[in-house]
């Protein structure tokens, strides 16, 4: 069959905030630029942050890099690498006065500066007391940095694809990437983008959970292409979750809710945390109060039929404070549980909110393989950043704040490193292998012609749901090895999905067959390395890990303080070391310690 | 010029989770019944900001534009 092909200095797949900033790195500095998104860059799902971006500028409160960077190491449980996160946290300033400068709206201080608010995990003086570090634009941070980042790149004349779905990663005998394949969904053809450097700017994968804060794109396209092409997926046993998302939606509903006085509540109405958290209760830290919903539902209490939530309860409050003070909120639970908060509580799970693993990449942004005894080695012409790569800065466990810092860094770091690789002469057009596209059109060919087989629909439903029984917010060692077996059983399924609608223009359905491929891959990812870490770390907590006096929080350093590499060929793990040099000598490594608030 | 259905379910994705889930539910109920004139009016409300819509959906914003009003109404619908 003949393929189309396209040829570009560079391709980035991705034009959420980390592909956009990479973009602009690349257009201004003269190189042909092709950017490829499934959808139109503003609706990418950086849109969704609110929070704010980390830069220790101190325009608020007293502030610095090595606070930062404390933080960032502590919040992480110490798997994050140090040179990486030295390098984030002292590029900060640098990307957020830069956005400024290309228009985006932060709020202000009285005299002009921006305005700093305080966000948890953010410390002054190595945990003493809160900092003011968030940079922010009211509650539509990543909103405005992603408008002003796009608008940057039309001026910048960078070259969008918009919708057009990459397919696979192409890579020679050598190893090398040398681009993509791509099928445009208006015309259903595939493509082939031939170019010197790709780099992978995807987001995450948060829809392999039943219960997710993420859109509906987030569908891990750049993890599951990295991965059929050989490169393994680093730490995705790793994964944030944020106690109360509704019920069946995922819709998130906000910290503030507790804040203002509501009860988390089991099926008897006992206000369970009193029990888990005897000070702190319903406002404890995220974590602690996850797990205690955890229990309460594992061990019988939880509400409704399927005994499957529990309840957040505000019915106490003033109705016109609630209306005054959570008038959003109270929208989604109409909304999305069908219930008014004034009169009847709100059914609220712990929900998967953010992939702390991801395509392993260095402080450059350059994707790294174990190689030759090296396990860091580059894969010539592949960069990746944001969500779904792991440079790593979060480790175990991301601070707020830092995940709109990671792909504004690393966004620009992978551009300049393309940039400088180019100048070098480092990047060259190596000649296409002449089977370049035949996997893809293999998994074209496979879907069109799949008899009696399986629903896309039902498949990832059963992937979610076993993603969110066996490897959830608390983990529990039979449920996970049950989870192992049960994930590729469903990943078995996934082989042989069968679409009725064989149209070839804008084919929703195909779209959502392709897109399952990725998702089934971070799943598999997920599951076989939560499986095998023996210890709690972070987001990831095991019931068979418990606190003791020589593994506090159930973390064994000594066995454990090493990232996870998981190669799809065989669910094959590999282990490499934690990076705890920091990059210059300007700041001592972070000591290893018991991670405490 | 018509306007294809496939495009127009494609781009009802949205960059945040309550406007997909909105959008699933008006999938579901009303899509493949709709006119090719309101399809048209469809077509225009998705060029809308994301939050825009979501406060249009969620009736914290008014939606002014008459052309929308009726999308909007189906969007609304629980």
């Amino acid at each position: 069959m003949n393929v189309a092909k396209r040829t570009f200095d560079a391709v980035i797949v991705g034009a959420g905030g980390a592909g956009l900033r990479a973009a602009l790195q690349l257009s201004e500095a003269g190189l042909k630029t092709a950017v490829l998104t499934k959808v139109f860059p503003t609706r990418s799902h950086t849109v969704a942050a609110q929070g704010g971006v980390a830069a220790s500028l101190g325009n608020t409160t007293e502030d610095n890099w090595h606070w930062h960077m404390y933080d960032t190491v502590k919040g992480s449980d110490w798997l994050g690498d140090q040179d990486a996160i030295e390098f984030m946290v002292k590029k900060a300033n640098e990307v957020v006065v830069e956005l400024e400068h290309y228009g985006m709206p932060f709020d202000r201080t009285d005299n002009g500066k921006i305005y700093q608010r305080p966000f948890g995990g953010h410390s002054m003086n190595y945990g003493q007391a809160p900092v003011m570090r968030s940079c922010a634009a009211a509650d539509r941070t990543g909103h405005a940095m992603l408008h002003a980042l796009y608008q940057r790149n039309v001026r910048a004349n960078t070259q969008f694809f918009v919708e057009w779905n990459a397919l696979d990663l192409i890579r020679n005998s050598e190893g090398d990437v040398l681009g993509v394949t791509a099928i445009e969904m208006e015309t259903g053809e595939v493509s082939i983008f031939h170019a010197k450097a790709t780099i992978f700017a995807t987001g995450g994968a948060g829809r392999i959970y039943y219960s997710s804060t993420n859109a509906f794109i987030n569908t891990g396209d750049g993890l599951g292409m990295a991965a059929r092409a050989g490169i393994p997926l680093e730490d995705m046993e790793f994964w944030q979750f944020h106690p109360t998302g509704v019920a069946g939606a995922g819709v998130l509903i906000t910290e503030g809710v507790r804040g203002e006085g509501g009860i988390l509540r089991n099926s008897s109405g006992e206000r369970f945390m009193e029990r888990y958290a005897p000070n702190l209760k319903d406002l404890a830290s995220r974590d602690v109060v996850s797990r205690s919903m955890v229990t309460e539902i594992n061990e019988g209490r939880g509400c409704g039929p399927d005994k499957d939530h529990v309840l957040l309860d505000i019915t106490h409050l003033a109705p016109e404070n609630i209306m005054k003070r959570l008038p959003g909120i109270r929208e989604i639970s109409i909304q999305f549980a069908g219930i008014d908060p004034i009169k009847a509580p709100i059914p609220v799970v712990p929900t998967c909110h953010y992939q702390m693993g991801g395509i392993p990449t260095n402080y450059k942004g350059q994707v790294i393989v174990p190689k030759d005894g090296n396990p860091n080695t580059p894969v010539v012409g592949f960069y990746a950043a944001g969500e779904c790569a792991c440079a790593s800065v979060h480790g175990a466990n991301r601070l707020g704040t830092n995940s709109l810092l990671d792909l504004l860094v690393f966004g620009k770091s992978a551009g300049e490193s393309v940039v400088e690789d180019f100048k070098a002469g480092n990047l060259s057009l190596k000649p296409l292998p002449a089977d370049a596209a035949d996997v893809s059109l293999a998994r074209m060919a496979r879907l069109e012609n799949q008899k009696n087989g399986t629903d896309v629909h039902e498949v990832r439903l059963a992937m979610q749901r076993t993603m969110q029984k066996h490897a959830g917010v608390f983990r529990f060692k039979d449920l996970l090895s049950e989870g192992a077996a049960r994930i590729l059983e469903v990943a078995e399924q996934s082989l042989h999905t069968e679409i009725s609608d064989k149209s070839k223009v804008w084919n929703t359905a195909r779209t959502e067959a392709l897109e399952l491929d990725n998702l089934i891959e971070v799943a598999k990812a997920t599951m076989i390395s939560a499986e095998a870490r023996k210890e709690s770390r972070g987001a990831h907590v095991r019931d068979d890990a418990p606190d003791t006096a020589e593994n506090p929080n159930g973390r064994d350093d000594k066995n454990w303080l090493k990232h996870t590499l998981w190669y799809r060929d065989g669910n094959r793990l590999d282990y490499k070391p934690v990076n705890l040099k920091p990059l210059s000598d300007d700041v001592e490594p972070i000591a290893l310690a018991k991670r405490t608030y | 010029m018509s306007i294809n259905r496939g495009r127009v379910r494609w781009q009802c994705r949205r960059a945040l989770l309550e406007l997909d889930l909105v959008f699933m539910r008006f999938l579901e109920r009303h899509f493949d019944r709709l006119t090719d004139d309101q399809l048209a009016d469809l077509d225009d409300l998705l060029r809308c900001d994301d939050y825009d819509l979501w406060a249009f959906v969620n009736g914290s914003k008014a939606c002014e534009v008459d052309r929308w009003k009726e999308m909007v109404g189906l969007l609304r619908q629980r």
